[in-house]
């Protein structure tokens, strides 16, 4: 369970409060542009610190862990993967930061034939579409074996076929490994599809996470005016 | 390498290789009383041509800058990439190639002489000036063309539908901003100025301070007078640094300036011939000079003498040299503080810096035992802070991209840098060792200090056997030395490029 405990944080004129805890295996965080969706995941990962209050994972604190000793891993919006290097040295920096051994290789191979890339060891980024560069990075979070997975829309430049194949994945990587998700999207048929829980952001604000199909079919004043006049799923 | 103790002793080695050679400049120099005419003589005419050489730059660059921005034509990137080349082309070289143009017995006075006019005599102030122009026109173009090419393409649209006067509201207020900056950039770099002067100048009408400095040396050695000329000369780089630092544009090396922006003005024929004939004679200018150290350095070639080969390696080993050396220094400075001590190198001169190591080194060592590692670390000094200029922006980019990615992988240290920023760096590193090692490998200035017979560069090498009126040894060495330059920055260079993924 995370839990942010009585989180402020104040960037100039921007502010963020939340107080809540996520314990859905999926939560998606839904709400304006410029809410403060991201910012919440980059105070969850530790690239951002709160001004007030404290971060925990399970009753422990983790506030003042760096991101990488966190038990976290992150998918940003772009730049989820080094284009200098290839797909299996990318992917190896989830365990070393040397050359892997045979234990290592292992996994990393198992990694691979997950995500269904087995054979684009050697290849660049560069020579990836966008769909298979989203599989290597998430065959890098299985190697990374964290609890939480933060998703701040990386499949968002895809279309839109391939990023409901890309959220099946993660929902299905998050049933057989027990890991947590917390996703932002900006797009509730990404929570429809695979968030049991969702949290809206707005104003600065993050509220209490609810069911995802009730809180689209009956959406607060805050969340109708984003969504506007589309019917919910 | 990006911890602190690391950058901060990086920046103390350099400091300290800048102001303890001043120091001992400011210790052994004595007051200004003690210097004669001649070397008053000598300060009035570092001002004046540095100001005339200036001015001519920056005018002569408008109609050609003009013409090239809005201009296509077969030809015309290759051009502005050739614009690129003086800043690593051996000053010794371009000199040979200016005296198979304008000297005694080059081409203008093979043409005009004939016809009953005045032979042209490029040695003395006039062959200063000319050279100096010859190496800061193509700056100067390049700084004015960035600003043309800054206007956005909208208000030339604007102008168009308006049929208002394209000079008047859109270039002219652009040329009043760049021009003050380009003029006092040019004037720092030809205040100091050695090798043309040394080349082409001397005698009471045109030596400069650095040429004084050497001449205390060479002729007199008299250490204190060069101590005090070589304050002399600290103060006015200080001085002129100070103001530059306040109006100098930045120059962008040249990304992206083989553009071109759709423009509706100067369709009259008038205005095509203008450009026409400036793009010709600017191309002729620098291309003429370039193409003569070619023509006439191949028969010589073939029988140079084996003290040419030598030097030739000593200077091949000095640019390595001087490249590892910079870029050692450069990654752990690669931040605004470090940015800053880099700078205090520029305003003082090579030739300032020669004089404080001399000064130092003369008691223990035999000068010219010491004439390469000095050489190095002067080059490298004088090199950092364009290195620094041109890795800042690839760095700022890579942390930008991949600061988050490489936190949460728990990448920090030797390991960051093994793993995410040198890749990520690798054309801007390329790119910045192939200029310092031609600038090292073409540099004329403190080895004239230090060196004797056994230990002189391939520059000096050429110069002395210009003095000595070999001229098709000379003509020779200076080829192969361009050959050096260039194949030594096309390498690195390249080796930056090849397989880079970005």
């Amino acid at each position: 369970m995370l839990t942010l405990d009585q989180i402020t944080l104040a960037q100039g004129p921007f502010s963020l409060a939340a107080d809540v805890s996520f314990n859905d295996p999926i939560t998606a965080l839904i709400g304006p542009s410029g809410a403060g969706k991201s910012t919440l995941l980059n105070l969850i990962a530790g690239f951002v610190a709160p001004s007030q209050g404290r971060v925990l994972w399970n009753g422990r604190d983790i506030s003042k862990l760096p991101p990488s000793q966190r038990p976290v891993s992150m998918l940003f919006q772009d730049n989820n993967l080094f284009p200098h290097l290839a797909v299996w040295e990318n992917l190896a920096l989830a365990l070393t930061h040397r050359r892997p051994n045979a234990k290592q290789s292992a996994q990393m191979k198992q990694a691979l034939s997950r995500v269904g890339l087995v054979g684009y060891e050697t290849r660049k980024p560069g020579a990836l579409s966008g769909g298979q560069q989203s599989r290597v990075a998430l065959a890098r979070v299985l190697l990374q074996a964290r609890p939480l997975m933060l998703l701040d829309e990386p499949f968002a430049a895809l279309g839109p076929a391939l990023k409901q194949e890309m959220l099946d994945l993660v929902a299905e990587i998050s049933a057989e490994t027990g890991m947590h998700v917390v996703m932002v999207s900006h797009d509730p048929q990404d929570a429809a599809r695979i968030a049991t829980g969702t949290a809206v952001v707005d104003e600065g604000r993050v509220s209490a996470p609810m069911p995802t199909r009730a809180l689209l079919e009956n959406p607060p004043a805050g969340l109708k005016a984003y969504l506007g006049a589309t019917q919910a799923p | 390498m990006a911890s602190r103790a690391v950058s901060v002793s990086a920046a103390l080695v350099v400091a300290g290789m800048v102001l303890v050679p001043v120091t001992a400049v400011l210790w052994r120099g004595g007051g200004f009383g003690g210097l004669g005419p001649a070397d008053w003589a000598a300060l009035r005419f570092t001002l004046w041509q540095a100001a005339l050489s200036a001015l001519l730059s920056v005018v002569l660059a408008i109609p050609v800058a003009r013409a090239l921005a809005r201009r296509a034509f077969p030809g015309r990137s290759a051009l502005i990439a050739l614009m690129g080349a003086p800043f690593i082309l051996p000053v010794i070289v371009a000199i040979l190639g200016l005296l198979s143009v304008f000297g005694g017995k080059g081409v203008i006075n093979q043409l005009i002489v004939p016809l009953g006019l005045t032979r042209l005599d490029i040695y003395g102030y006039h062959g200063v000036i000319l050279a100096h122009v010859f190496f800061n026109l193509p700056l100067a173009v390049r700084l004015l063309l960035q600003g043309w090419l800054s206007i956005p393409a909208e208000r030339f649209r604007l102008a168009a539908t308006l049929n208002a006067p394209v000079w008047q509201v859109l270039e002219w207020p652009m040329l009043r901003r760049l021009c003050p900056g380009a003029f006092v950039v040019i004037f720092v770099i030809c205040l100091g100025s050695f090798a043309v002067a040394l080349t082409l100048g001397g005698g009471p009408r045109a030596t400069t301070v650095e040429l004084a400095i050497y001449q205390a040396f060479r002729f007199d050695f008299d250490l204190g007078k060069a101590a005090t000329l070589a304050m002399m000369q600290l103060l006015l780089g200080l001085a002129a640094g100070l103001v530059a630092l306040r109006l100098a544009p930045r120059d962008g090396f040249g990304a992206g300036l083989d553009r071109q922006v759709a423009r509706w003005d100067g369709i009259s024929r008038s205005a095509k011939v203008a450009d026409t004939v400036w793009i010709t004679l600017a191309a002729g200018f620098l291309l003429l000079p370039l193409a003569s150290v070619a023509w006439a350095g191949v028969p010589g070639l073939f029988t140079l003498p084996p003290e040419v080969w030598l030097a030739a390696g000593r200077s091949v080993l000095l640019a390595l040299g001087a490249t590892a050396l910079t870029l050692t220094l450069a990654l752990p400075l690669l931040s605004r503080a470090g940015e800053a001590a880099a700078l205090l190198g520029v305003s003082v001169s090579g030739l300032v810096l020669g004089t404080g190591f001399f000064l130092l080194l003369q008691p223990f060592v035999r000068p010219a035992s010491v004439a390469l590692v000095v050489t190095m670390l002067v080059n490298a000094l004088m090199a950092l802070p364009f290195v620094l200029r041109i890795l800042r922006p690839g760095l700022d980019g890579a942390k930008a991209d991949f600061a988050r990615l490489s936190a949460s992988l728990g990448l920090s240290g030797w390991a960051l840098w093994r793993i995410v920023y040198l890749p990520r760096l690798r054309r801007p590193l390329g790119f910045a060792a192939g200029l310092t090692a031609a600038l090292s490998m073409g540099d004329l200035g403190v080895i004239t200090l230090f060196a004797d017979g056994d230990t002189a560069t391939l520059p000096l090498q050429i110069y002395r056997l210009m003095g000595s009126y070999q001229m098709e040894s000379a003509r020779g060495a200076a080829l192969l030395l361009l050959a050096l330059s260039l194949g030594a920055f096309w390498l690195f260079d390249k080796g930056g490029r090849v397989n880079a993924d970005t």
